[in-house]
């Protein structure tokens, strides 16, 4: 991995409802390096959405708050800035894209109006200037017609298009990292093939690290160099991308892997994983996973696991994976 | 049996004793609460409590100011006013709850009748009741209290005639909403008929804010039946209304203020209480809010 | 063997108001001539992008719209004119399980009521009757008896599926349309819903129509397939022959665009250009010809027609004719 760009060291967040407290996310740890692409994967509720929006800090507080941790970016503790110098990073520094452009957009006004807001915002720049650049931006994205997209609202284009307004938009104040939330999920799958083009040769030509979070295996497994799996509100694996599909090894991923429908093979019946996804007001003991796991143990349902790291760059929070002398010491007890 | 019908209803019961938290922390709520309660007891418990007969005429006491006996003072034929106050009670929430429940059970059903066919058959309905909204409600209800002739049915009837068009608009637009919902595509693919949506699927969805708009123009209907007995449309002497008794009051308004004063302060009690509580009610079970 | 569902040259377009009047200034041809044939026990996977008219053939199917132009029969029996009780015969047979899980069951009525109405409806049962029967269907699909007694809110996302695939099953009908059922669930619920689905099939031998816009869960349960763009049919074959041979480039587009898990193998190609075009403006000659890689001069001036190019696989292109 490169150099060290952002660093989450054991983050918690909780939010407070009615029905009790939810612990979304507990004992997260995660490192991204400059320029690479690290894919966020995991079903609904694991938390990867909730991880991206406390990096910038957006958790509504009243209900959530960020219970532990820090946020390492650049060397500097992110929950431990000012709300002014948090506000500059936003946009600057980091920016975020999210699914549904429509609501990210102001319907109206139009799509140049906005840009050119953003880019004044962030960058010392006269009107003429800005509007330069948002149609060099806009021509990076491959939009047709860049100058008269400028003056349309954002109902007149369409889903792809929007995003790569919206791509466009947060890149042209050249952040380090950017973090995406399911940019593509909503779009059809040749608009997605072609919006995800763009965004990986525009982040490789800046070198911006993007954070992409997606509940499809297939995009990670295209785009992203690293992956890293989540589980209700905990990271279970860490490694490149070509090791976790070849050879996963947390149950999870592996049971993940095997119940997608692939069209490269030729299966009857898709792999099922027993039960469902707990209550993160009252989860389990020890190992979040481990009432679905088949694999389960002595230490499982008491311990919750540490990383262990099988290979070099391939880490997991799973006892399977533990060293002798952890299994002799569990067997002696 | 009890069992089944906990059973049935487990949910619909956990769901009013959350209601019934979240209004007890709403300062509005409560004090509505407070209020509709007392205005109920008393038009509930006026026979037991009322230290007087309503009708009962004592020359000798005309007129008397509050004091003693009569904490509210005598009126014109020396009727104790506290009793016919309380009296007054009943026949206004009989009023407010007759014509909601009409107004609302007939309103509620063409409203939803008329979204959910929609096209031509909304747009008659709708431009029906556009004709019945656009005058002002009293003046229409003075029309039809007048042509009906003046009694206490005839009040309700014609109040209750004025108010249908509100509860028919608002659960047309909540008709329009739930339509397009999938369930509604589904229970067509399995061979219900249009009746048979409106009545199990649509309506049961929009009874929450039936309920909330009834709250709400319980206050209104209050103030409108008082004041078709002010100008004498409504209830007939010697039956003590609000209204009436506010009514004649005025001509003594001057030298017996009490007369007047306390009819017409309950009226505006009960009506702040009943609004006020509506208002909480329906941010209460506001969806959103609910979290 | 007469096949159970018949779709002939279904045409539906919508007109489009505009204008302080709401003029009738345009149609929007959401279907423009499809026609397929289904067979018991079978399943045709329909598959396309957003506006490709796909649900549209749905509801045409199902009898919840009626076409301009074509019709539907089942089992010879023409649907669309029919009425009363000749219609409420074949309604029992004709059912669908819709998308999203939210908006699919109604949140004020108890799954018993829910999943019991279509009986009720169609007079196929009454009262303990039909409580028997809604507990054998919840039984079937993997729920319990006392899930008849709530309501859906307290279901996730893949019970709440369940429950209408249990609604949709509970007349016995032959056949059962799945728009989208599991593109708004997880992958691993997706797995048990599928593995349902096609489990059912196998026991009961139920024709379905499975719409969806993912490639790889169409593949998993169709035996055969239909490509939809802009309202009409591009290619239709047997899954494996589709898979092994697509034949029109926007198939293979499609396959092309499409993330593979594996690192190893570069997929998710953009082989076309631009955005799907809505169905209002249609493009002259083959509607694919201004995104095609392969478009030559006549594409723009003639629509090819749907072709049989090799056996049971057909394709509506001029490459090959």
């Amino acid at each position: 991995m490169s150099e060290l760009l952002l660093e989450i060291r054991n983050l918690a967040v909780q939010f407070f409802t009615y029905q009790g407290t939810v612990r979304a996310l507990e004992g997260v740890s995660l490192r991204v390096g400059r320029g690479e692409i690290l894919g966020l994967v995991g079903e609904t509720g694991c938390g990867k959405s909730v991880l991206a929006r406390s990096v910038l800090r957006l958790i509504a507080d009243p209900p959530g708050r960020i219970t532990d941790g820090e946020i390492l970016f650049k060397g500097r503790d992110l929950l431990k800035l000012s709300r002014r110098e948090m506000r500059r990073i936003r946009g600057n520094e980091i920016s975020m894209i999210f699914q549904e452009p429509m609501s990210s957009l102001n319907p109206v006004f139009t799509v140049g109006n906005q840009m050119q807001e953003v880019v004044a915002l962030h960058q010392a720049v006269g009107r003429d200037e800005a509007r330069r650049i948002c149609v060099d931006m806009l021509r990076q994205v491959k939009m047709p017609d860049p100058d008269q997209v400028l003056a349309k609202y954002p109902h007149e284009l369409s889903g792809g298009m929007r995003q790569r307004v919206m791509i466009a938009m947060e890149l042209s104040c050249r952040p380090d990292l950017l973090l995406a939330d399911e940019p593509t999920t909503a779009l059809d799958v040749t608009v997605q093939a072609q919006v995800l083009s763009i965004l990986e040769g525009i982040t490789r030509r800046q070198g911006v690290a993007v954070l992409f979070i997606s509940h499809d295996l297939g995009v990670i497994a295209q785009l992203c160099d690293r992956v890293a799996v989540m589980y209700a509100g905990g990271i279970v694996e860490t490694a490149p991308a070509a090791a976790i599909f070849a050879g996963p090894r947390h149950p999870y991923t592996q049971g993940l892997l095997q119940a997608i429908p692939r069209i490269d093979d030729g299966k009857e019946a898709l792999m099922v994983i027993p039960g469902t996804v707990p209550s993160l007001i009252d989860p389990p003991r020890g190992c979040r996973f481990h009432p679905r796991c088949g694999h389960r143990f002595q230490p499982c349902d008491r311990e919750p696991p540490p990383f262990y790291e099988p290979s070099p760059g391939h880490r997991v929070a799973c006892h399977l994976h533990a060293g002798e002398d952890q299994r002799r010491s569990w067997n002696r007890s | 049996m009890l069992d089944e019908f906990r059973r049935q209803y487990a949910w619909q019961i956990r769901e009013f004793f959350f209601t019934v938290k979240l209004l007890r922390r709403n300062p509005s709520a409560v004090a509505g609460f407070v209020i509709i309660t007392v205005m109920v007891a008393m038009a509930i418990m006026a026979p037991v409590l009322a230290p007087f007969n309503p009708i009962q005429i004592s020359l000798s006491e005309r007129l008397s100011p509050p004091g003693g006996t009569h904490w509210f003072g005598t009126d014109e034929l020396g009727r104790d006013i506290f009793t016919r106050v309380m009296y007054g009670a009943r026949i206004s929430l009989w009023i407010g709850v007759l014509v909601v429940g009409i107004a609302g059970g007939l309103g509620a059903v063409i409203g939803a009748v008329s979204g959910y066919l929609g096209h031509r058959v909304d747009n008659l309905i709708m431009r029906v009741m556009d004709v019945v909204l656009s005058f002002p409600p009293l003046v229409l209800a003075m029309a039809l209290a007048a042509a009906l002739g003046p009694s206490l049915n005839n009040a309700i009837l014609a109040v209750a005639f004025v108010m249908i068009p509100k509860f028919a608009r608002m659960v047309r637009g909540e008709a329009l909403a739930v339509k397009e919902k999938q369930f509604i595509a589904a229970a067509r693919a399995s061979g219900a008929g249009s009746f048979w949506i409106v009545w199990h699927h649509v309506l049961p969805n929009c009874f929450s804010s039936v309920i909330v708009l009834g709250t709400l123009i319980l206050g209104e209907t209050i103030l409108i039946a008082a004041s078709l007995s002010f100008i004498g449309l409504g209830t007939q002497p010697p039956t003590p209304e609000w209204g009436a008794m506010i009514s004649v009051g005025r001509k003594f308004l001057m030298d017996q203020w009490w007369y007047a004063t306390f009819p017409g302060l309950f009226i505006l009690v009960t009506v702040i209480g009943f609004n006020i509580f509506g208002d909480a009610l329906r941010d209460v079970l506001d969806p959103r809010i609910r979290r | 063997m007469e096949p159970v569902i018949e779709a002939r040259d279904l045409v539906k377009y919508f007109p489009i108001h505009s204008g302080v009047f709401g003029r009738h200034v345009d149609y929007l041809k959401a279907v423009d001539g499809v026609s397929f044939a289904l067979h018991r026990g079978e399943t045709l996977g329909l598959v396309g992008e957003s506006g490709c008219g796909k649900t549209t053939v749905g509801y045409l199917v199902l009898n919840l719209l009626s076409p301009d132009r074509g019709t539907v029969r089942f089992k010879g029996v023409d649907v669309p004119g029919l009425r009363g009780k000749a219609l409420r015969e074949i309604r029992r047979n004709l059912q669908v399980v819709f998308q999203d899980p939210q908006s699919s069951l109604d949140p004020r009525m108890l799954v018993k009521k829910t999943v019991g109405a279509p009986l009720e409806v169609n007079r196929l049962a009454r009262g303990a009757e039909v409580v028997r029967r809604v507990q054998a269907m919840l039984a079937e699909v993997g729920l319990s008896e006392e899930h008849a007694y709530r309501y859906p809110h307290e279901f996730s996302g893949g019970q709440r599926q369940r429950i209408g695939i249990a609604r949709a099953l509970i007349t016995g009908p032959e056949f059962v349309v799945f728009d989208e059922p599991t593109s708004a669930l997880d992958v691993s619920v997706q797995a048990q819903i599928l593995n349902l689905v096609k489990d059912l099939q196998r026991r009961h031998g139920y024709a379905y129509l499975f719409i969806s816009h993912d490639l790889s869960v169409i593949k998993h349960m169709s035996h055969r397939i239909a490509v939809m763009y802009l309202g009409i049919i591009v290619e239709t074959a047997a899954t494996g022959d589709l898979f092994a041979e697509p034949l029109h480039p926007y198939t293979r587009a499609l396959m092309s665009a499409l993330p593979l898990p594996d690192p190893g193998k570069r997929t998710m190609l953009a082989v076309v250009a631009g955005d799907v075009p809505s169905p209002v403006n249609l493009p002259a000659g083959c509607r694919f010809h201004p995104r095609c890689p392969e478009a030559r001069e006549i594409c723009r001036r003639s629509a090819p027609e749907l072709r049989e190019v090799k056996a049971g696989h057909r394709a509506a292109c001029h490459l090959y004719e």
